[in-house]
């Protein structure tokens, strides 16, 4: 008997880490989707309907049905596609892979992000800040191959910034962020993850990311 | 095994009084532990129980400890799967209660935040983005009782606690939220209607009392 067709659409933007949390998650689970890049300075009609309170990316579309906010999304996927999951079993395991998952989302990536595009006068702050985000980090990974253990988890996902997009736009910022010698085993983390052979097939090619982000650099 | 829990919270905290809703809801036990977020000595069981962000709610099950308002209630909802589900079980309507509980937790919070820490244009802003969210959320429930449909769930235990903190919103804001969001108002009288929520709330004059000391103690006026 055939399966039934699942229909199952991206709206994203490529070189957002947001966007590409969603088609990780999809690929992780073996998957097939079509994508469609968004112009978000003239945004689709899809888009707005589809997302009409943020009127963002990333959007999954299942069945015609909408879901947005990338962890929301990725832990639908996990959800409905049981096969390689995302998260342990244990409540309490659950509970500090969603902690983890939001220091991620809501401490880290802002530090980042700000030490990066930060002007000459706040530079010190943010990069100490940022210095910060990143030990709590090496403290949490530990010696754990990824944050999900043998396997990718929902940590690894959200920390996709960190693992692959760190290392291109502090080139760009002139900075040494994720260093070997100041985070060790966090730098090693993100070389397990940007080498996964499923990882490495979703992550956008780094040249075209250098170039894209470098273009924003006035 | 013993259950052994303790709720460190705050009493105006909305984050605090997500999860004491959440514990009374589904009748467990717990010990509450008040937590001063003004006292910056935070205490030795706080430090130790929420190394990284120093703050409540934390549940104490059995000496884990787990934070972050939203991660414990799901966390409650799925260690006490057996009685008044929280959370719906089908991955779409999870997917839109987490939406929704995330909308209030980072749009609702900011916006409210800017009415009563703020002043001139920002506090403007912040009230005119407050009342589109109320009115995204009276959409969103529409003719149902409680967002999670014919009882308490997710979004209403994430929202609820705002309630008591409206009074605050009117003064500063100079506003009335009967008149821009009757619906919000209705829906929130019901929930009190809820032991496991009228225990909890704050009674609105104690939370504008402590607005002011707040804002004085910040500098605002």
């Amino acid at each position: 008997m055939a399966a039934k067709q699942e229909q199952v659409k991206v709206l994203g933007k490529w070189p957002s880490p947001f966007s590409n949390r969603v088609e990780l998650a999809l690929k992780l689970k073996g998957i097939s989707y079509v994508y469609s890049e968004q112009d978000l300075s003239n945004k689709s009609l899809e888009l707005l309907s589809s997302n009409p309170v943020h009127k963002m990316v990333p959007v999954l579309i299942h069945n015609g049905i909408p879901i947005s906010e990338s962890l929301v999304i990725v832990e639908y996927i996990d959800e409905t596609w049981k096969s390689n999951p995302f998260l342990p079993p244990h409540p309490f395991h659950r509970a500090s892979a969603r902690f983890w998952s939001k220091v991620v989302d809501d401490k880290c990536l802002p530090a980042l992000w700000n030490a990066i595009w930060c002007d000459e006068k706040g530079r010190e702050k943010a990069v100490e800040e940022a210095m910060e985000a990143l030990k709590i980090l090496e403290n949490e990974i530990g010696d754990r191959r990824f944050f999900g253990g043998d396997e990718i988890g929902l940590v690894d996902i959200s920390a996709n910034f960190v693992g692959y997009w760190v290392d291109i736009l502090q080139g760009i910022a002139g900075l040494q962020l994720l260093a070997s010698e100041k985070f060790p085993k966090l730098y090693k983390w993100s070389q397990e993850f940007k080498t996964h052979p499923i990882v490495k097939q979703a992550l956008p090619p780094r040249e075209e990311l250098f170039a894209f982000f470098k273009s924003r650099t006035a | 095994m013993a259950n052994e829990v303790v709720l460190l919270g705050y009493w105006p905290s909305q984050y605090g009084m997500r999860a004491r809703i959440a514990v009374e809801e589904k009748g467990i036990p717990y010990e509450y532990k008040e937590e001063d977020a003004w006292n910056y000595d935070r205490s030795p069981l706080l430090l130790e129980m929420n190394p990284v962000h120093k703050k409540t709610p934390v549940l104490i099950h059995n000496g884990k400890p787990i934070c972050e308002s939203l991660i414990v209630i799901e966390y409650i909802d799925e260690v006490w799967n057996h009685k008044s589900p929280l959370l719906p079980s089908d991955p779409y309507d999870r997917a839109q209660a987490r939406f929704w509980a995330d909308f209030v937790h980072r749009k609702v919070y900011g916006a409210a935040k800017r009415i009563w820490t703020t002043k001139g244009e920002e506090r403007e802003g912040g009230k005119k983005e407050f009342i589109e969210c109320m009115k995204l959320l009276e959409q969103q429930l529409g003719e149902k009782p409680y967002f999670g449909g014919d009882n308490l769930g997710f979004v209403d235990v994430a929202f609820v606690p705002f309630y008591s903190w409206f009074q605050v919103y009117e003064k500063f804001g100079k506003f009335n939220m009967e008149a821009e969001c009757p619906n919000i108002i209705a829906w929130a009288k019901r929930c009190l209607k809820k032991e496991s929520v009228a225990k909890t709330l704050p009674d609105q004059h104690k939370v504008y009392d402590l607005a002011i000391w707040i804002r004085k103690k910040l500098g605002v006026e």
